[in-house]
């Protein structure tokens, strides 16, 4: 392998940080979407005491040096426990994208590639999947498979599965037919090997920008199911749980609903912000398709 | 156009027997026995009692016979019976359906009401700061979850008007303004995500619609900016509006069951949340069933006027 191949691959990524960091609204996703992955990783750094420990003294309190963002009915520190709220928050919905993308790519990949029956079966059953409205599809999933954290992010999973299936059908169903797979074809290269050395890489992008967006919206869809009690269950803290909580002592102290809600809002825009910029450089054909 | 009737007509079919046989498979899937965790709540169950619930049920025949049983008694409009009241599941349904339907309908209409106004001036203004202002709430707006907007708005209209009711429910038929009053908070906080959402895709299918050929020609022909805009420019670009009306919707519903829980209203969302709380499986399926099979409805009459309307739809 010679320098320059060696060289290529970090020179292309340190192009597209460039041009993320030139636009504001990337070079704003990429902050938020930095600074809500540090906090997650950090917390047991930043918030030591952990998010149960209570200061009964500092009961609902305002924020303050000791309380930054205030605390809540049992003297919990908010911004403690929203930083163990974004580990939640991001393990379910990382884990739930993450599976919609491998199962759902698989599905799309596939039906593209093979066709035929294969493709009629899997396509419709995806067309099912998406005619649910997406919080009740996971309300129904967690009905069937029990409230907590795991089964949050399964029932979340499924219902970006179709998203995915479907996202990488299209492009797949191109590439199936260009050049250089019939020339792979040609020199002999089985089915998998053409999937997933000559197809899937090139669709690189694409799902690169999908996931951004898809991460986006699952942390809101995560937030709804704890809010409503079916996500994460307390006293572990999660941002939609903390959110419903505080709604019993609003009037007396109104700072941990403002921030656990601001944390969510600015987790979701900061995937979201980043996705879109995304898109704008790898693909422009894409811009302003959602 | 009859082609394309029938192909969609079958597709309609398809799509409703896919959603009604996983609604139909929920309860089988359920880890362990559904009967047992259904009985959980009693602390003494024989086994008599188990075997009792699962023939009421129908669990104890072949899978294609249940299903085939329980889908003829929904076309009938029977969806089973709440395993502990043994109320009909559809009454229950039928109670709460028109409150959630109500807390859909208002903040779409809402939205798309304000969406146009806001989308043409930030078409038309580029660059100025209202029109920047406007940019910066969609962009913020599109991930703002509405439950959190409603939280604050209960504590701000706690702060102005301390005396005014702003949660709860009453129906429009007993007391018309506590109804509305009460409604109204609600449905600005469910708008205001899906507004910043239609500002956006308005704005951008405007731009576009502004660069075409025919855009050109009428500027060329010496007519107004005004009449360009209103004319030529917005009738166009509406039709990617409204092509995603039928989708937010779905959406929507799923935010109106969230934010009644803020707003103490007890629509969907309380039912549904108690029937899972409740093991109440019966009544899960059948509001699942129920509102996916309407939304599905919905949009396939919305693709069909759109069809009729649209003369470039192709019926193929």
């Amino acid at each position: 392998m010679s320098a320059a191949e060696v060289a290529a691959p970090p020179r292309r990524s340190q192009g597209l940080l460039a041009r993320l960091t030139r636009n504001p609204l990337g070079l704003t996703g990429l902050l938020l979407t930095v600074m809500v992955v540090v906090l997650a990783l950090a917390a047991p750094l930043l918030a030591p005491a952990g998010p149960l420990a209570q200061d009964i003294l500092g009961r609902l309190g305002p924020p303050s040096a000791k309380h930054w963002l205030g605390s809540d009915q049992f003297g919990r520190d908010t911004f403690g426990r929203i930083l163990y709220g974004y580990r939640a928050s991001l393990g379910v919905s990382v884990g739930a994208v993450g599976l919609a993308l491998v199962i759902g790519g698989t599905l799309g990949t596939l039906a593209a590639y093979f066709g035929g029956w294969l493709d009629r079966i899997v396509m419709r059953l995806m067309d099912v999947l998406l005619a649910f409205p997406v919080i009740l599809l996971a309300i129904g999933i967690v009905a069937v498979l029990g409230q907590g954290s795991l089964n949050t992010a399964l029932a979340i999973g499924v219902v970006y599965v179709p998203t995915f299936a479907r996202l990488l059908r299209g492009p797949a169903l191109i590439l199936k037919e260009s050049d250089y797979v019939s020339a792979a074809h040609g020199l002999g290269a089985n089915d998998a090997r053409i999937v997933f050395r000559h197809i899937l890489p090139n669709l690189a992008a694409v799902i690169l920008v999908q996931t951004s967006v898809a991460l986006s919206t699952a942390i809101l869809v995560e937030a709804s199911l704890s809010f409503l009690g079916l996500g994460t269950q307390p006293p572990n803290p999660s941002l939609g749980l903390m959110l419903s909580e505080s709604r019993s002592f609003l009037t007396l102290q109104p700072w941990p609903a403002v921030f656990s809600g601001l944390a969510i809002l600015l987790a979701s825009l900061g995937f979201n912000l980043l996705g879109d910029s995304l898109r704008d450089i790898l693909d422009p054909r894409l811009r302003g398709r959602d | 156009m009859l082609p394309f009737l029938t192909k969609r007509a079958i597709d309609l079919v398809v799509v409703l027997l896919g959603v009604s046989v996983l609604v139909f498979l929920m309860i089988r899937l359920i880890p362990g026995d559904a009967v047992q965790i259904m009985l959980g709540a009693n602390t003494e169950v024989t086994p008599q009692q188990i075997a009792q619930m699962r023939s009421k049920l129908g669990l104890d025949q072949p899978i294609l016979t249940q299903y085939w049983g329980w889908l003829t008694a929904a076309l009938g409009g029977n969806l089973g019976q709440s395993v502990w009241t043994g109320a009909p599941v559809s009454r229950e349904i039928l109670a709460r359906l028109p409150i959630t339907a109500e807390l859909t309908v208002l903040p779409l209409i809402l939205a798309t009401l304000l969406a146009v106004p806001l989308g043409i001036l930030t078409a038309a203004w580029r660059n100025s700061t209202l029109e920047r202002f406007i940019r910066f709430f969609t962009i913020v707006g599109i991930t703002t979850p509405a439950f959190w907007l409603g939280t604050l708005f209960i504590y701000l209209a706690f702060l102005l008007f301390p005396k005014w009711a702003t949660i709860g429910y009453v129906p429009f038929s007993e007391n018309p303004t506590g109804h509305l009053s009460r409604i109204f908070l609600p449905t600005v906080a469910l708008a205001l995500p899906l507004l910043a959402g239609l500002v956006r895709i308005l704005r951008s299918s405007l731009l576009e619609v502004l660069n075409q050929d025919f855009v050109r020609t009428a500027r060329a022909k010496g007519l107004p900016e005004r009449q360009v805009l209103y004319k030529h420019a917005l009738k166009n670009a509406l039709v990617p509006l409204l092509t995603v009306l039928g989708i937010q919707a779905g959406y929507l519903f799923g935010g109106a069951i969230v934010v009644e829980q803020v707003f103490a209203i007890p629509g969907f969302g309380r039912l549904i949340v108690g029937a899972i709380n409740e093991r109440n499986y019966a009544l899960v399926q059948g509001a699942i069933l129920v509102v996916t099979a309407g939304f599905v409805v919905i949009n396939f009459v919305v693709d069909l006027l759109y069809a009729l309307v649209d003369p470039r739809v192709e019926y193929q």
